[in-house]
């Protein structure tokens, strides 16, 4: 159906790969003021995201997923989007997550490691893999109280 | 084994390219693909006798009535139905056990009775009866499953000590492929005095069924899961029950006499089939039936219940592989994992090769919390696999192993 066959090594970069394998803030923010849990029914992938703003500066944020409920991608991509909003204003956060939906929508890449994911593009059924962490951000940074799930968000 | 050299040509999907491969379709647990005579049946239909059904004083409705009740005689014939009239068209077994939680459960299950599911049942058998539970104030009784991947009988004989009023269960598990001693557990549940529902989805297309061997009250199949078009599917029930059941859509058809303020109701089936039905897609599973019953349900069983085996066996052989499921007494449904790698990499990265796997938790949440896993890749074969098929699995998942690094 598809032109050229996506390759897999453009969805498996060796830095998503590596974020899987070693995820960073993968911990639990003791002192989070913000947190919000994401849930993909679909598949079964589940954040739940801490939070820890100081004004509107992210001055610490974490993630955990309970065992084995995190493919590689939303791993990686919940890893690789701590290490680019710490220490942002929560405006900064939010604009790059639209960056990042832009790039998943067919965009232009998203700026800096995140980029990285330029190549889930070519893989539909895994965009919402992608997006889960920022949508749990997303909700964090509203403060909303109800998780959210990537059925409740317009990814296509 | 089944001659899939002569079967695969029937199959006009299987001609299709999956990035230059050939298609591998191993997600037949979840629908199974169509033969070139269920297709044609349909576009005959629609060619030469589409009317409405039931209703026109018309040669062509005439013709559309007798080949939706032509389809209805094979239904019975298939699973052997107490009667034809027992028989009533749904659009798969989930309208099917919804059509017994409302009709038939919302007149007999009261507050303080008892409902009893199984832990390997599909969310379609567990949600209409917490539904109706919630709603009665009832009780669900969840049996547990044994390590292996069974009933636990034991705890079975204890859900029956609550004199439950109804019990349903899984003929064959779509997660785990464990196949039920459905016969030994509708007796129990009988003596207990319970009624009995069987989800026969991952039965029908698979093995021999025979709804008065088994001697269950009701039993739900879906036309998608063998070789029938999506919307297909059967409530089959004792008729007796039938009669004394409430309606389950108000409409057309399912009416004998409407008054201002009140209606009586039609005849058996009819009675639980207002509204239009899905004429095509009864057609269409007729079609299927006839290509099953030229195969022989004895032959399917044992073809997929080979390819099983050896998919157990040399994906056994991958370090890191864990199969999950029983040993023994499981149908043409493979699920597993491996090492870390999450199911729905390991999905995206066979698909590559053209292997089509679901991954996932299969509709089976409780099941999959006992299992401790977040999801499971499940392969599961049918009529058209081979053991080419079995080598392009294998192949792909040592890939994944490769792209991932998993440690051996």
């Amino acid at each position: 159906m598809s032109s050229a066959p996506p390759d897999l090594s453009e969805l498996y970069q060796q830095v998503i790969l590596d974020h899987n394998r070693n995820p960073r803030n993968f911990k639990r923010v003791e002192s989070a003021n913000r947190k919000a849990e994401g849930n993909n029914p679909l598949c079964g992938d589940r954040i739940q995201l801490y939070v820890q703003l100081d004004g509107d500066t992210i001055s610490d944020v974490g993630f955990q997923m309970p065992q084995g409920s995190g493919c590689a991608i939303s791993k990686a991509s919940a890893s690789l989007m701590t290490e680019a909003v710490k220490g942002k204003r929560m405006g900064d956060a939010e604009a790059m997550f639209e960056a990042f939906r832009t790039m998943l929508a067919g965009g232009a890449n998203a700026p800096g490691k995140l980029a990285a994911f330029s190549g889930v593009r070519a893989f539909p059924s895994r965009i919402k893999c992608a997006n889960l962490a920022w949508h749990a951000l997303h909700a964090a940074l509203e403060g909303s109280a109800e998780p959210v799930t990537t059925e409740s968000a317009k990814d296509f | 084994m089944l001659d899939t050299a002569r079967i695969r040509p029937d199959f006009p999907i299987l001609g299709r390219q999956e990035n230059g491969q050939r298609l591998v379709y191993l997600d037949n647990a979840a629908t199974s693909q169509k033969p070139r005579k269920v297709i044609d049946a349909i576009v005959h239909y629609y060619t030469f006798h589409n009317a409405n059904v039931h209703r026109g004083a018309y040669a062509l409705a005439v013709e559309a009535t007798d080949a939706y009740e032509a389809a209805r005689t094979a239904v019975a014939r298939f699973v052997n139905a107490w009667a034809r009239e027992g028989v009533v068209f749904t659009r798969g077994t989930t309208e099917s056990i919804n059509l017994v939680a409302a009709s038939w459960g919302r007149t007999n299950v009261g507050r303080g009775d008892t409902v009893v599911v199984t832990a390997m049942d599909h969310h379609s058998n567990i949600v209409p009866w917490q539904i109706l539970c919630q709603e009665k104030g009832a009780t669900l009784r969840m049996v547990e499953i044994t390590a292996d991947g069974r009933i636990d009988l034991a705890d079975f004989g204890r859900a029956l000590e609550a004199k439950p009023k109804l019990v349903a269960f899984p003929c064959v598990s779509n997660s785990l492929g464990t196949v039920n001693p459905a016969a030994q557990l509708i007796k129990l549940a009988r003596a207990a005095g319970a009624v009995t529902v069987v989800d026969g989805a991952q039965s029908s297309p698979h093995l021999r069924v025979d709804v008065q061997v088994l001697d269950c009250d009701f039993y739900a199949l879906s036309g998608h899961k063998m070789l029938a078009p999506m919307g297909s599917g059967a409530l089959i029930a004792k008729p007796a029950l039938l009669e004394a059941m409430p309606p389950y859509h108000g409409g057309g058809e399912m009416i004998e006499r409407v008054w201002d303020d009140r209606s009586s109701w039609n005849k058996i089936p009819h009675k639980f089939e207002g509204g239009t039905p899905n004429v095509e897609a009864a057609v269409g599973l007729g079609a299927a039936i006839a290509y099953l019953e030229q195969l022989g349900m004895e032959r399917v069983a044992a073809h997929e219940q080979e390819l099983a085996r050896i998919a157990v066996d040399r994906l056994s052989q991958i370090e890191g592989v864990t199969v999950y499921g029983p040993p023994d007494h499981r149908a043409g449904v493979v699920p597993f994992t491996y090492g870390d790698i999450h199911p729905h990499d390991l999905a995206t990265i066979l698909d590559k090769d053209g292997v089509c796997i679901r991954a996932g938790h299969h509709c089976t949440q409780p099941l999959m919390r006992r299992l401790g896993v977040a999801a499971t890749a499940r392969a599961s074969f049918y009529i058209y696999n081979d053991l080419d098929d079995i080598d392009a699995l294998v192949t792909a998942v040592r890939k994944a192993g490769e792209l991932f690094g998993v440690p051996a």
